[in-house]
């Protein structure tokens, strides 16, 4: 990187940690909601334990992955938003004018989602273990759950940017958000897909990334170092990652032209 | 002034909501697509769960998922209610409502109109879909008028509740202050598994919690066994009756503020 671009890329990022930080209303409900359905969960599906191979002995254990996809889903939001809020006020139009790089523009919106990330995977892990889940992997595992679940959100996050450079709309991000938690909801978020007993669903679920995700930081709670999860987890937030990115990219040069 | 004052403000802002609501896709497909949800991820994804030691529900779990996602398409229904409420405070909607309103009143009933029409759309379409999907109910015709009068007490409560956070504070940033408690209410409940088998302190906040009564009482209701009736139309009672005083005081708030 040269240090014209670093300098872009960092004055960009400061500028989206900032904005996203600033905003209770982006942190708030991306830490709140999620710790609430682990809380709910964990009390009320317990029992679910008793369920012949059922893959771990408390559903805390279990549950405390879908914490780390549902923070990435709310990253898509905020990191959506902020976009979209940038094109709608022609902040991007000014931008236009200025020599600036694309992908610093592109590198820099998304440090917010960064941020926000590590905020939430830090606050799932301690809240976590605190209220009594064990992670198989160690110390070790819990750095690489918090580097599956960055990956994760920046995955998210850059769909979000995608639309919102797409569309130039906040309301279109909002509109990708019940359909992103639909992703979540047709997974083996509740249980392990072997276990899931409704034949369609069951298939759904197997077709569906964001189980793959959720089985990759779930494998590093409940087993321990799964490498065929941990491919597929990462290899599955990865894909998304780039080609949400590529996505993301193309349409900010359409949105650079068009202004 | 007549009652005809209160009717008629009441009439033409609850034509006014239902319009926007069923003209405006942004406001309709989030309000249909969470109890969707919701109700596919858990009847699909957890039905094994009827299985464990313990669970005893006279139908299959697919209704037994249906009368949480009653319950949450009441209590939201009010919700997003009052989130147009403050919408309309936003806009500078209300301001100019209340100085052409001869009777105020008339307009939280008309919102809560609103409310009932939005939950009873949502309603109808989420049975569908359950109805689709192999829900048994066991509940006779009286069964039924019961399980639905209750969903609209609650829908009741829930949009009178909203529509005092909304006219106290008056802007959408109040989403929060409405959505919260009531996603607190709704969870806090034997929402997937029966309150004997909830465990920890998810149990022991469930046993003070009315939500648990009502879905309890809606199951009976479905599976044709009522329980708690009375209690569960008390409670429902009392909760509107806390609400029309809550959104009376939000009225008055929102007066002092015009």
């Amino acid at each position: 990187m040269t240090p014209g671009l670093a300098l872009q890329v960092g004055t960009l990022a400061r500028r989206s940690v900032v904005r996203t930080l600033r905003q209770p209303a982006m942190v708030v409900p991306s830490l709140f909601f999620p710790l609430l359905l682990l809380a709910v969960n964990a009390g009320g599906l317990q029992e679910a334990t008793k369920l012949p191979g059922f893959p771990a002995d408390t559903y805390l254990d279990f549950v405390l992955a879908v914490c780390f996809v549902q923070g990435g889903l709310f990253a898509a939001n905020s990191a959506g938003t902020n976009v979209a809020s940038d094109v709608e006020s022609g902040f991007l139009n000014r931008l236009s004018l200025t020599p600036l790089n694309r992908t610093a523009l592109l590198v820099g919106q998304l440090a917010g989602v960064v941020a926000l990330g590590t905020i939430q995977a830090t606050t799932f892990l301690v809240v976590g273990l605190i209220a009594g889940a064990g992670i198989h992997a160690g110390l070790a595992g819990a750095f690489v759950i918090a580097a599956l679940s960055l990956l994760i959100s920046l995955g998210f996050g850059s769909i979000g940017a995608f639309v919102a450079l797409r569309t130039g709309s906040g309301e279109a991000v909002q509109g990708i958000f019940p359909l992103m938690f639909a992703a979540l909801f047709l997974s083996s978020m509740a249980l392990p897909r072997d276990l899931i007993e409704t034949d369609w669903f069951r298939t759904v679920a197997t077709y569906n990334p964001v189980s793959y995700m959720l089985e990759g930081i779930r494998s590093l709670v409940i087993v321990g170092w799964d490498s065929e999860a941990l491919a597929m987890g990462f290899a599955c937030a990865g894909g998304i990652a780039v080609v949400a990115l590529i996505g993301a990219s193309s349409a900010l040069r359409t949105q650079m032209v068009r202004t | 002034m007549s009652r005809g004052g209160v009717r008629d403000v009441a009439l033409a802002v609850a034509w006014r909501g239902v319009h926007n609501y069923f003209t405006n896709p942004a406001i309709i497909i989030p309000g249909l697509l969470f109890p969707l949800f919701f109700f596919t991820a858990f009847a699909g994804g957890l039905s094994r769960v009827d299985s464990i030691p313990g669970f005893e529900f006279g139908s299959n779990y697919t209704a037994f998922v249906y009368g949480f996602v009653l319950l949450q398409a009441s209590a939201f229904g009010g919700v997003f209610t009052g989130f147009s409420i403050a919408r309309d405070f936003e806009a500078g909607f209300s301001r100019r409502l209340m100085l052409a309103a001869p009777r105020r009143a008339g307009i939280v009933v008309g919102y809560w109109l609103t409310g009932v029409a939005r939950a009873v759309f949502t309603i109808l379409v989420v049975t569908t879909v359950a109805l689709v999907t192999g829900m048994s109910v066991g509940g006779g015709g009286i069964d039924l008028v019961g399980l639905y009068v209750l969903a609209l007490l609650v829908n009741a409560a829930a949009t009178l509740f909203g529509s005092g956070v909304a006219m106290r504070l008056r802007t959408m940033q109040a989403g929060p202050a409405m959505q919260i408690p009531v996603f607190l209410f709704l969870f806090l409940a034997p929402v997937w598994l029966p309150y004997e088998l909830l465990t920890g302190w998810v149990h022991a906040a469930a046993g003070f919690n009315p939500a648990t009564r009502f879905l309890e009482t809606e199951r009976g209701f479905i599976s044709g066994d009522p329980t708690h009736v009375l209690l569960a139309f008390a409670l429902g009672a009392g909760m509107v009756a806390a609400g029309v005083l809550w959104a009376r005081g939000g009225l008055r708030s929102a007066e002092r503020a015009a």
